[in-house]
């Protein structure tokens, strides 16, 4: 490669990337000197239409925000809604939340490593890895009804028991992937082409941690201490004994070993969960229509915190609703990580902090960089806007319309 | 420590064991009894309330009358997300989720499905 | 003439290479999915995707060299084609054979890596470039060992010929011993040439999408992907005659059979390095070639001159 500057553009559509998004990076030889990110293709207006439907209806919608930690937004934003009519949600609904959190954390950190193992060439991993994910999978069809969106929750507790016979089926599961998490540790320890490319790779430090904003396993890979089911107990985690995960190496390789170790501090709590759990109600009467008031709620998601924001009226819809998922906070933290780093490094570090990037893109703000305005166009503005931009470039759609409205005639 | 084809003893094993993965269209993995699928409605059951039509996120299910207090279930199974919520909601147990999930079809229109008789109507042009 | 002709394309040509060719293709796949606890494609997997690919338009990109993009996977096929007819088969002769065939086959063998760079440079587009220049900075790093282990047998039996290597190791069998090491190496360093997991660098999917292939579609790819399974076959087959060079005396039969087995071990033995490792970066591939397996094909290089030096 000549010693020049390259730019190559990574995304939307590229084999890294699992969703849309674009990433330019600057290259000098394979070496990084600069890149941005943008966001905002994967944009579906969620949180405007969460202000069109009714609270049980949001629930649902709420779900899909993410296809991956579904039950994180859903219980996030049911929290802040319960929070604002103010409805005490049973024990044993409660330990059944967590539970589910619980069992999505496995899936969502089984599944990373997986993804982690394939973006660095290393299929074997990922096949292993989604091979025991499918156990967790089963499980979670098998509590919930659905193996992905899961759809427990409920306003005011959740829609299904955990009955006494499924409780050993889920006990077995979870010694079986224990199991496998260990050899995965030790995999990921010991094969050495594993860790010569996870090793100094994507390096983040403490202060650069905190002074970026990084949530979740990204923070806690570089020593920051910082979990919101520690810090600020929802559901039944005040009730649970676990340890909050953290790692010094500050790159990739800590990133792994702090997710490892959340998997074996996940299957600890589950069975925690399961010996604990009270006998009783799971779910209590909810009014359709929810007094006014706002509130935020705090979740940690399997990537980080995920924070909702939801406003009442004292109608059956939210005012407003906002959801602040946990790739937005780390999305800055990757161009950080980036610089400097291997051409050959990017999709591992992009991947390290588990991105999920149609959950990211909520409302956007527009600003042109020329003159730093943010104002908006409307629709015929837009289109005389597009239609110059083009014939600058060249293409006169005087002439493809008329080649058009001609392959029209002819068919 | 560093142990290089730390997998080595792994993989050799998996050569002679069973793939874990199948081959789907002629070995099927049945789901669990309580998995939320395609809906069946009871007919008898339903007295037109439509309040499983009220709590639908995306507007997939719609209730017709087609008699004297007989109602049909017409559902977009495009449309629907698979939530069971209607099930939760319907005051007398007239709907239920299946565990079928297989619902692929080769045209979008084979996708809107009546359940339910339509009495003196041909519900085939109806699915239309 | 005709004889000539059926050579060429029929038998040990053209149309047994390709069936060989995918065939090993398939064997390496489902040994790779086995191992990894899956399925698996079916046999007839790279058959079909070779004609589905024929079927399909060949796009050449704006800029590209036209002729250059589309000469490179001829070029690359028959380079190895004309390789294959000097591996020793059924016995210890090989169909063509004279005195240097084997340095002829290593420089066959560097063609196909040219023709990708070339192919890759020529298509303008960033990843096929970048795809280009890292298989050519890889082929600085494996050839050095590849060819530094071959030679050590070459030098043992004292000639320059495969066929007449394959009569030296025949009469002297325990000196096949003496090469396990260089071909522990030559496997290594065929992985390199093959662009296969850990050193499939230049076409790091997760990268740089295809890395030279990227803009290649149609026709054009698929006779990329069939050279590419041939270079496999003529690959294992080298080192099946460099370094297995056993039981060639029991007809024509038997030793056909037993070259098959021979290649399929080969290809048995990528397929299980490709499952267990990652991918290694670039500057990592080269650190671990020149420090590592250069100096260890270097000592079997000495250690041979040792032994030869000691039984003579």
């Amino acid at each position: 490669m000549p010693e020049r500057e390259v730019k190559l553009t990574i995304g939307p559509q590229h084999p890294m990337l699992k969703e849309p998004e674009s990433f330019l990076l600057t290259l000098r030889g394979e070496k990084i000197t600069d890149m941005t990110v943008r966001l905002g293709y994967n944009h579906r207006g969620i949180e405007k239409a969460c202000e069109g439907r009714t609270y049980i209806q949001d629930m649902y919608l709420v779900e899909r925000v993410c296809g991956i930690c579904s039950h994180s937004h859903s219980t996030c934003f049911i929290q802040a809604v319960e929070e604002i009519a103010g409805l005490q949600v049973p024990k044993r609904g409660l330990y059944i939340r967590t539970l589910i959190s619980e069992l999505e954390r496995i899936h969502s950190h089984l599944l990373w490593l997986g993804v982690a193992g394939h973006e660095i060439g290393f299929d074997t991993l990922l096949m292993y890895t989604w091979r025991d994910r499918e156990l967790v999978m089963d499980i979670l069809a098998l509590l919930t009804g659905n193996r992905v969106n899961y759809g427990m929750n409920t306003i005011g507790g959740v829609r299904r028991d955990i009955t006494a016979e499924q409780i050993p089926q889920i006990l077995s599961t979870i010694d079986t992937l224990e199991e496998r998490t260990k050899y995965y540790v030790q995999v990921g320890t010991q094969e050495i082409t594993l860790r010569e490319r996870l090793s100094g790779v994507g390096k983040l430090s403490k202060e650069d941690a905190i002074h970026l904003g990084a949530v979740g396993p990204t923070a806690r890979a570089s020593g920051v201490n910082r979990d919101v089911r520690h810090d600020d107990p929802y559901a039944v985690y005040g009730e649970l004994s676990f340890n909050v995960i953290t790692d010094d190496h500050s790159d990739v390789y800590g990133r792994t070993l702090v997710r490892l170790g959340e998997l074996m501090e996940a299957y600890k709590l589950v069975r925690q969960i399961l010996k604990q759990m009270p006998e009783g109600p799971i779910v209590v009467k909810a009014p359709r229509k929810i007094p006014a008031g706002q509130a935020i709620s705090r979740y940690e998601a399997p990537r980080g915190e995920d924070v909702h924001y939801v406003k009442a009226n004292g109608s059956d819809k939210p005012e407003r609703v906002k959801v602040r998922a946990p790739t937005l906070a780390n999305v800055q933290v990757v161009a950080h990580m980036l610089k400097d780093g291997y051409l050959a490094d990017t999709p591992i570090v992009i991947a390290a902090i588990d991105p999920c990037f149609s959950c990211t893109d909520r409302a956007i703000a527009t600003t042109n960089i020329d003159n730093g305005r943010t104002d908006r166009m409307d629709w015929p503005t837009l289109r005389t806007y597009g239609i110059d931009w083009y014939s600058k470039q060249g293409i006169d759609f005087a002439e493809l319309n008329r080649k058009l409205r001609t392959m029209r005639e002819s068919n | 420590m560093f142990r290089p084809g730390k997998m080595t003893s792994q993989v050799l094993r998996s050569l002679f064991k069973k793939p874990a993965t199948s081959m789907y269209p002629f070995v099927k993995k049945p789901m669990p009894k309580d998995f939320r699928g395609k809906l069946r409605f009871y007919q008898e059951r339903c007295i037109g309330c439509k309040m499983c039509m009220r709590d639908c996120p995306s507007g997939a299910i719609t209730i017709r009358p087609v008699g004297e207090k007989k109602f049909v279930a017409e559902i977009d199974l495009a449309k629907c997300l698979y939530c069971a919520q209607c099930v939760d909601t319907c005051p007398k147990k007239a709907l239920e989720a299946t565990p079928d999930f297989e619902l692929a079809q080769l045209e979008h229109g084979k996708l809107k499905i009546v359940l339910g008789e339509d009495a003196g109507k041909d519900t085939k042009t109806e699915t239309k | 003439m005709t004889e000539a002709l059926f050579n060429i394309f029929v038998f040990p040509g053209f149309l047994f290479v390709a069936a060989f060719g995918l065939t090993a293709e398939y064997i390496d796949r489902k040994l790779y999915a086995l191992m990894q606890n899956r399925v698996g494609p079916p046999w007839f997997q790279p058959l079909a995707d070779f004609i589905k690919l024929s079927a399909k338009e060949d796009v050449v990109p704006q800029n590209a060299d036209t002729l250059v993009f589309k000469m490179m996977p001829i070029i690359a096929m028959t380079s190895i084609l004309t390789a294959f007819l000097y591996m020793p088969m059924w016995g210890s002769k090989a169909l063509f054979a004279f005195k240097g065939d084997l340095v002829v086959v290593i420089y066959l063998l560097t063609v196909p890596t040219l023709t990708y760079f070339l192919g890759g440079w020529y298509s303008r587009s960033i990843y096929s470039m970048i795809g280009a220049a890292r298989s050519l900075t890889q082929l600085f790093a494996y050839e050095i060992p590849l060819f530094l282990s071959i030679l050590a047998p070459a030098m043992l039996a004292d000639t320059w010929s495969l066929s007449e290597m394959s009569v030296y190791f025949n009469t002297h069998p325990w000196a096949i011993l003496c090469n396990l090491l260089g071909f522990v190496i030559a496997i290594i360093a065929l992985l390199g040439k093959l662009e296969k997991v850990p050193f499939d660098i230049p076409e790091a999917e997760t990268e740089i999408v295809a890395g030279a292939f990227t803009e290649y579609s149609g026709r054009l790819l698929a006779i990329f992907r069939l050279a590419i399974d041939m270079e496999l076959v003529v690959g294992a087959s080298l080192l099946a005659a460099v370094f297995l060079p056993f039981g060639l005396n029991y007809g024509p039969a038997a030793g056909f059979a037993l070259y098959i087995v021979k290649v399929l071990f080969v290809i048995g033995l990528i397929s299980l390095a490709r499952t267990i490792v990652a991918r290694l970066r670039i500057d990592q591939m080269i650190n671990f070639c020149w420090k590592v397996i250069a100096p260890l094909a270097f000592l079997q290089f000495i250690a041979d001159l040792i032994i030869k030096g000691a039984t003579r």
